[in-house]
């Protein structure tokens, strides 16, 4: 059974590849050397600041859409090309067509990252000429871009497995905006009263909680990250992309391959 | 033993956007299969022929009955490591090469990693791609595609095939060796359903066949039973700028187009045509017979019974 | 069909667990972040920074930060802390995102001033917020009206009061009361009239509940401190005639022709004790009186009475 789930996301992977998808590592790289460069004629002090900042922003940026791109794709292409019909007609579980994609695309979305962090390390050392101690709390701000990435995979296999492309694009990029600014909602709700509170809590609660994965800007101050959000966040982010993958698991399951 | 057992699958999808409606694709649907068999699901396009076959693929889910394949539950996902199937106008991952396709299938179906190696290029050289093995399936053509989904079907050599039209948008040479394969299948003891609405693909090959017609199953049963009643044609195409009279004597339809004349007439009047064309010194071109498409075949079965009976089938 | 079934049934217990283990999850997020989206305005401070990263979508921005903002003031009230560091900063991010939001300029002038633990006593960041706002949007005359009330209630200026109001005044479709105002700021009319108008000028003007809420308070504590000075004045009239501090409140009462115990706005009527000092029942209840309360008395945190 597993090695099954190994093939399917290995294959993902390979899709992901031959479709030129590492191709946007070329434009990352180009952003952040000439901001580097940019950044190397203004202030000392600032220097670090930008470099960390727009990084971190363009790494969780690009990822998002990829995660997008291909997440919906994932399921209502095959279903569309009618290539699910041979893997389906195999000893494949269906629950077990979706975990395999959706480790494809983790699995694509974290070297992807990977190469983009080598990237952002390189200019911060290009401007700074050494690194420092607090340097280390960006690899917490890159943990958490992928843990968010997780999520933003579920959610896009989620919306795959039972909408076109299209519909899924804008629900995944919706609920990541709204995501973003999952803490003003919570906020908001409770500022509500009677049955609009209830309603709105529960929408609040329900949507992807972002805001507590965006650390950049306080790691960009070396602020320091507490351990228990980290311990939180990695939990939240694994709870949240099992739930949308159950959710795709059980359309899917029911789901008539016209 | 039989090897499918269909019992009672039935299938009505729900269309419309707004209000559903139901529409019934599959009426219940009784239909066994033995073991060895080259059995032919016949129809004309829309007949429910492919619904059938993903019923049985598990792609859709039936609205009641069940199935059983190789003796067990046709939802037992180890029973399809026992199947092979061709689904119509296959489609695959175009970004991998026809190895990587078979590899990829081969290791889903549970291929041992020293065998699928050994049984990927066996199956290649069977269907002809091994030329071809390292190019992408972006750049194959509608009958290389087909000879890969093949190719795939019988990978992990299936004790039963299902082919969903597996003539379609091949050449002649291609129709000719997909049934020279689907000949060695029977031989080496397969059990092979498919389905075709060309009938003569079906007499060539089945031991049985069965038709199918608006989601019903009309008739089970040998192909020349089934067909006796029709009469097979052949088309007779010679050089010339007219008619004979002794062609026209034999009730053949002529068209004569530039300086070849083409006349279809019962294939009992081929010899009586054949011999008058040599009495005129006529320069016959051509003889093949009409491939009666499952269509002509209704419109002719209702007709005759329209006339006989008076009462529609 | 068995094993769709089993699928079917793991798949949906996964769903429920997971979903109740990630809300479970995120309230304690929230727990251990409770000011998790104010974190921004501490690295973020400049408002030009902001207004380029929301990507020219500043009014949707501004909104968040207004909810931000009453949030922030809210649970700072809720918690009666003695800081509101953040409140200027966030009212002038808010105000820079959408300089057009008036209710932010107004909440601005009624909680920027105040001290602790009514406000972040910051008189100087309101008037500044709301000069802000009279130059982007000159012909508001509430603008005018605010930024008098701040000179008047806290700075105490009252030339300044009165040349807001008289600013104001000439602005079109201006209230007539900004006039009135402005003579009485040049009069040094009443005080406890002149407050009372404004209190129930800011009353009337405005939508947003918290302002709203202030403003009664305001009223009430201002109704206190003008009976107990009214009071307090009686008891030094009867000691000046008598010679001795009336015994009671009935008797004081008596002596100046009322009609039964004066009673606080509330109801509870108003005590006297043996140093002759007038005393509210309750002073907690009015946050902001200044009179009628015992010696050494430390203001509690600001109750309100109308639901914001």
């Amino acid at each position: 059974m597993s090695a099954r789930i190994v093939h399917i996301a290995s294959n993902t992977f390979r899709e992901a590849v031959r479709d030129r998808v590492l191709y946007n590592l070329i434009a990352f790289a180009l952003l952040l050397s000439g901001a580097a460069i940019l950044v190397g004629q203004i202030s000392i002090d600032i220097k670090r600041l930008v470099v960390i900042n727009l990084g971190l922003t363009a790494v969780s940026l690009f990822g998002v859409v990829i995660a997008i791109f291909i997440g919906i794709g994932l399921v209502s292409k095959e279903i569309e090309r009618r290539t699910l019909y041979t893997v389906l007609s195999r000893p494949v579980r269906r629950w077990e067509f979706i975990v395999g994609k959706f480790f494809g695309l983790a699995g694509t979305l974290v070297v992807n990252t990977f190469f983009m962090a080598i990237g952002v390390f390189a200019a911060l050392l290009f401007v700074s000429h050494k690194f420092a101690r607090p340097d280390a709390l960006i690899l917490v701000a890159l943990y958490f871009i992928i843990l968010q990435f997780l999520i933003i995979c579920a959610l896009a296999l989620l919306f795959s497995s039972f909408s076109s492309p299209l519909l899924s694009a804008v629900f995944a990029f919706s609920l990541f905006v709204i995501g973003s600014f999952a803490e003003d909602l919570r906020g908001f709700a409770g500022m509500a009263h009677g049955l609009t509170r209830w309603l709105a809590s529960a929408a609040a609660y329900l949507v992807p909680n972002f805001s507590a994965f965006n650390v950049i800007s306080s790691i960009a101050h070396e602020q320091p990250v507490a351990g228990q959000l980290v311990l939180h966040n990695t939990l939240y982010a694994l709870f949240y992309a099992a739930m949308a993958l159950s959710g795709a698991v059980l359309i899917f399951e029911h789901r008539d391959l016209k | 033993m039989p090897v499918i057992e269909i019992l009672g699958l039935e299938k009505t999808y729900l269309v419309g956007f707004w209000r559903k409606r139901p529409k019934r694709a599959l009426h219940p649907l009784h239909l066994t299969v033995e073991e060895g068999e080259v059995f032919g699901f016949l129809g004309p396009n829309g007949a429910g022929k492919t619904t059938t076959l993903k019923l049985l693929m598990g792609l859709v889910f039936p609205t009641s009955g069940s199935a059983r394949l190789l003796g067990r539950d046709w939802t037992d996902p180890e029973v399809k490591a026992q199947i092979g199937f061709l689904p119509e106008q296959p489609y695959f991952y175009d970004y991998l090469t026809a190895h990587e396709l078979l590899n990829y299938y081969g290791q889903l179906s549970g291929v041992p990693g020293k065998d699928r190696k050994r049984r990927i290029d066996e199956v290649l050289q069977r269907v002809g791609l091994t030329d071809v093995k390292g190019v992408q399936l972006r750049k194959f053509s509608k009958g290389m595609l087909q000879r890969a989904g093949i190719a795939q079907a019988i990978l992990h050599d299936p004790k039963l095939v299902f082919f969903d039209e597996p003539m379609s948008g091949l050449d002649p040479m291609g129709r000719r060796e997909v049934r020279d394969l689907m000949e060695q299948l029977k031989h080496e003891g397969k059990t092979v359903f498919f389905s075709t609405h060309i009938l003569s693909d079906a007499e060539a090959l089945c031991d049985r066949v069965a038709i199918i017609h608006q989601g019903e199953l009309r008739s089970v049963g040998a192909v020349a039973d089934l067909t006796s009643s029709v009469q097979s044609k052949v088309e007779v195409i010679w050089q010339g700028r007219e008619v004979p009279p002794s062609m026209k004597a034999l009730g053949a339809e002529c068209h004569v187009t530039g300086d070849t004349v083409r006349a279809v007439l019962a294939e009992s009047q081929q010899d009586a045509a054949i011999d008058a064309l040599r009495r005129e010194r006529m320069r016959l071109i051509a003889i093949t017979p009409v491939r009666t498409s499952l269509e002509e075949y209704f419109i002719e079965k209702l007709q005759q019974s329209e006339t006989s009976v008076g009462s529609t089938a | 069909m068995k094993s769709r079934r089993q699928t079917t049934f793991i798949a949906g217990a996964c769903l429920v667990i997971s979903l109740i283990m990630s809300i479970l999850i995120l309230r304690r997020v929230d727990q251990t972040r409770p000011q998790a989206t104010l974190d921004e305005v501490l690295y973020i401070s400049s408002p030009k920074v902001l207004e380029r990263a929301s990507l020219g979508y500043n009014g949707l921005m501004a909104d968040i930060y207004w909810t931000r903002t009453v949030q922030y003031f809210g649970q700072r009230h809720y918690r009666s802390a003695q800081s509101y560091n953040l409140l200027a900063p966030l009212l002038e991010i808010t105000t820079h995102l959408d300089p057009h939001l008036l209710v932010a300029y107004q909440f601005g002038a009624s909680f920027l001033a105040p001290k602790p633990p009514s406000g972040p006593g910051q008189p100087d960041r309101a008037v500044q917020l709301i000069e802000y706002g009279i130059q982007n949007n000159p012909n508001e005359w509430r603008l005018y009206y605010d930024l008098g009330f701040v000179y008047y209630m806290e700075l105490k200026n009252y030339a300044k009061a009165a040349e807001a109001f008289e600013r104001g005044s000439r602005v079109p479709n201006a209230h007539p009361f900004l006039k009135l105002l402005a003579a009485q700021m040049a009069q040094h009319a009443g005080e406890y009239e002149t407050a009372r108008t404004l209190w129930i000028a800011t009353y009337q003007t405005t939508r947003d509940g918290h302002v709203r809420s202030n403003a009664v308070e305001h009223l009430r504590a201002l109704k206190v401190d003008e009976e107990v000075t009214r009071l307090q004045s009686a008891v030094t009239r009867f000691g000046a005639r008598t010679g001795r501090l009336p015994s009671s409140m009935s008797e004081l009462a008596l002596a100046e022709g009322l009609k039964g115990t004066p009673v606080d706005p509330d109801g509870n009527p108003y005590k006297l004790n043996s140093e002759g000092r007038i005393l509210v029942e309750h002073p907690d209840d009015f946050s902001f009186i200044t009179k009628g309360v015992p010696q050494g008395y430390k203001p509690a945190p600001p109750k309100f009475h109308v639901q914001p």
